[in-house]
């Protein structure tokens, strides 16, 4: 029997992982502090957490957007084969 | 030197017909040094020349147009050869093999054509071929999908060939460079190209035909026509505003499909179309930078795209399966897999340190130089919907989210091994893009990692998974349903079907109702002029009745006797006459 790897089986590890995705969220929101060159590219992108609030709201957009689209389009399977 | 190397889409074609001749090893070998021997041809070709040119009919045949442009879409296609040849090593089909090699060397052949009359010929070997590997899935639906794909493609190549007679026409010659939009040409021309490359709303043979292939030849298939199309559209038609419209609805409309899909091949084959899409902005903005970014984006995106499918067809091939709602958890015994997949997920994401990075930032920044705002939200909202179809869902529904019980090996050393190289060459390519800059056709004066990018890069890409988070922890996240998506392709699939069915309904009910009203028309007809011819009589006799003194019961039934004559045709001609000509003195009197 082959050896398998079960490490997300332990809620414990899963806990771990999302609290090291927080800790990464946080991270790159401070890192706007950081001293780099911020002159170039739109003025909206020099707002805080620009980029942060455009991709949430994206993703969010994306998947409800998806969730409409779906009432229209989707059919059986075999729906074509009829 | 040069005269005595065969152009390498001719070493591909020719020598793919000693490959159902050899056995085992031999066989093995002989398949994977085809490439390496490609690429050592165009290692040494003579940058800036056309060679292996020849009079066909007085027209010039150029099957080595060599410049910066061509040598890099030559040398990625030779290495997606190599790795798409590895990769399907353990595969006992000549079939596949043969047409799997000759549709790369008809690539090959398209990139390096510096004439019309060559372009057109490999265009058409390409799409045949291909379509074998379609087909090579030995299934009702595979079938039926490369029929479709055949036809749509042979179509496209007759407005391909169209355009290529009247170019010829109108400029004397078979070269070609720049060609712009305009003139009937030029856009027949234009429309035969952007099919092949899946533009909106010539797409819809890509999602429909992909997913039917092999779990190997579907690596291929990802490869080769669209990005060739990519490579001809950078060569004749940079700067294109239409282009930069279509590439718009390209990365946007097909990540909506790609979070409904079930099926991770077809998931993928949405993907792809996003992922030109960003290529075609680039071309449609025409700078030198949009171009550069076009060509690096091809270059990286064919090797994390066919990274990802790898890692799709060896869970195909090993569990026989591929749909989201069948298939999890399979990190457990197959990690090299998850692990290869999780690489081709973040490179797609563009991911600081992997290859998508370093080639989309680039597009992405030319539409900032140009500004054209609207474009830019675009690609930045295109940017997030990648992250969740590909760099999310395709790993976490496939290798984690509920666990299928499904507990399948790795799968062999080769796919491992093709894998593993591609892989490389993402990671690779995030780090050291400096050799691929200057592969770029044009002067590269780009820095990818300036703080602002990377950041910038880093929030959109972390807060979209943490969207993806707080939807999937909610139970918000839309449900994997095993279903069909309606597309473009409906049109020639159910309408061209139901199409037929109302042309029958439709002309047949015509026949009946013509028929009926023709016949009722003219029973109208005859009826009218009966009926007036009978009232007109009356109208005149009934009056020379009553002077006549005739009353009641005997007038009536004179009238009756009348009508019926004139009615049935039984009247002698002298009363008719005699009807005629009283109305013709009545009308005299009246004027």
């Amino acid at each position: 029997m082959k050896k398998e790897l079960t490490i997300f089986d332990n809620p414990k590890n899963v806990k771990r992982l999302r609290l090291g995705f927080y800790v990464a969220l946080v991270l790159v929101l401070l890192a706007e502090f950081l001293p780099y060159d911020k002159h170039h590219g739109w003025d909206i992108e020099h707002s805080f957490g620009f980029y942060a609030v455009y991709g949430f709201i994206s993703y969010v957009f994306l998947i409800f957007v998806a969730k409409l689209l779906r009432k229209l389009v989707m059919r059986k399977e075999d729906y074509y084969d009829q | 030197m040069i005269n005595n190397m065969l152009p390498p889409a001719l070493l591909f074609i020719l020598g793919a017909i000693l490959i159902p001749f050899l056995r085992g090893r031999a066989k093995q070998a002989y398949m994977l040094l085809l490439p390496v021997v490609a690429f050592v041809t165009l290692m040494n070709l003579p940058l800036g020349q056309e060679i292996w040119t020849i009079q066909f009919w007085g027209y010039d045949v150029i099957m080595g147009r060599i410049d910066k442009l061509s040598l890099i879409f030559g040398y990625i296609f030779t290495i997606m050869a190599f790795l798409g040849v590895m990769f399907a090593l353990q595969v006992e089909d000549d079939l596949q093999h043969v047409s799997g090699i000759v549709y790369a060397g008809a690539t090959l052949g398209v990139v390096l054509a510096g004439d019309f009359l060559s372009l057109y010929i490999f265009w058409e070997i390409m799409a045949v071929s291909s379509t074998f590997l379609i087909i090579a899935s030995r299934t009702r639906e595979s079938r039926e999908a490369g029929f479709r794909y055949v036809l749509v493609h042979l179509v496209g190549g007759l407005f391909l060939l169209a355009g290529i007679v009247l170019y010829i026409q109108k400029n004397g010659t078979t070269a070609f460079d720049y060609i712009g939009l305009d003139g009937i040409e030029s856009w027949l021309i234009f429309i035969g190209v952007a099919l092949n490359a899946a533009a909106i709303p010539l797409h819809a043979w890509l999602p429909d035909a992909y997913p039917m292939g092999t779990p190997t030849s579907t690596v291929f298939l990802s490869a080769f026509t669209t990005k060739s199309a990519v490579y001809l559209l950078i060569r004749t038609f940079p700067g294109a505003d239409i282009l930069i419209v279509i590439g718009g609805l390209m990365v946007s409309l097909p990540i909506f499909y790609a979070v409904l899909e079930n099926d991770i091949r077809r998931v993928l084959s949405y993907s792809l179309m996003n992922q030109v899409g960003f290529m075609l902005v680039g071309i449609g903005i025409g700078t030198d930078l949009a171009l550069n970014g076009a060509t690096a984006h091809a270059f990286c995106h064919i090797l994390y795209k066919a990274l990802l499918f790898m890692a799709a067809g060896s869970v195909l091939q090993m569990t026989g399966k591929i749909k989201c709602t069948e298939i999890g958890g399979l990190y457990k015994t197959m990690p090299l897999t998850c692990l290869f997949c999780m690489i081709g997920a973040a490179s797609i994401s563009a991911f600081p340190l992997f290859s998508g990075f370093v080639s989309k930032s680039m597009i992405i920044s030319a539409s900032f130089e140009e500004k054209i705002f609207i474009i830019w939200l675009v690609l930045q909202f295109a940017s997030t919907g990648v992250v969740d179809h590909a760099g999310i869902k395709v790993p976490f529904f496939t290798f984690f989210g509920h666990d299928s019980g499904i507990r399948a090996k790795e799968p062999p050393l080769n796919m491992l091994l093709a894998m593993g190289i591609a892989a490389a060459f993402c990671v690779g390519l995030g780090i050291f893009y400096q050799p691929l800059y200057d592969m770029l056709p044009f002067p590269v004066h780009y820095v990818p990692y300036t703080g602002a990018h990377v950041v910038g890069q880093l929030q959109l890409l972390l807060f979209g998974a943490f969207a993806f988070t707080l939807l999937i922890l909610s139970g918000l996240y839309i449900p994997e349903i095993r279903s069909k998506n309606l597309d473009a392709d409906w049109t020639y699939r159910k309408l061209g079907r139901l199409a037929y069915r109302g042309a029958d309904l439709g002309l047949n009910t015509l026949n009946r109702v013509s028929e009926a009203i023709l016949i009722r028309s003219v029973k109208a007809t005859a009826s009218f002029f009966k009926d007036t011819v009978a009232k007109l009589a009356l109208f005149v006799t009934v009056n020379v009745w009553l002077l006549q003194g005739h009353r009641d019961k005997r007038l009536e039934i004179k009238k009756a006797r009348l009508y019926n004559d004139i009615a049935q045709g039984t009247l002698p001609i002298g009363i008719g006459a005699a009807v005629a000509i009283s109305f013709i003195i009545i009308v005299y009197f009246i004027t």
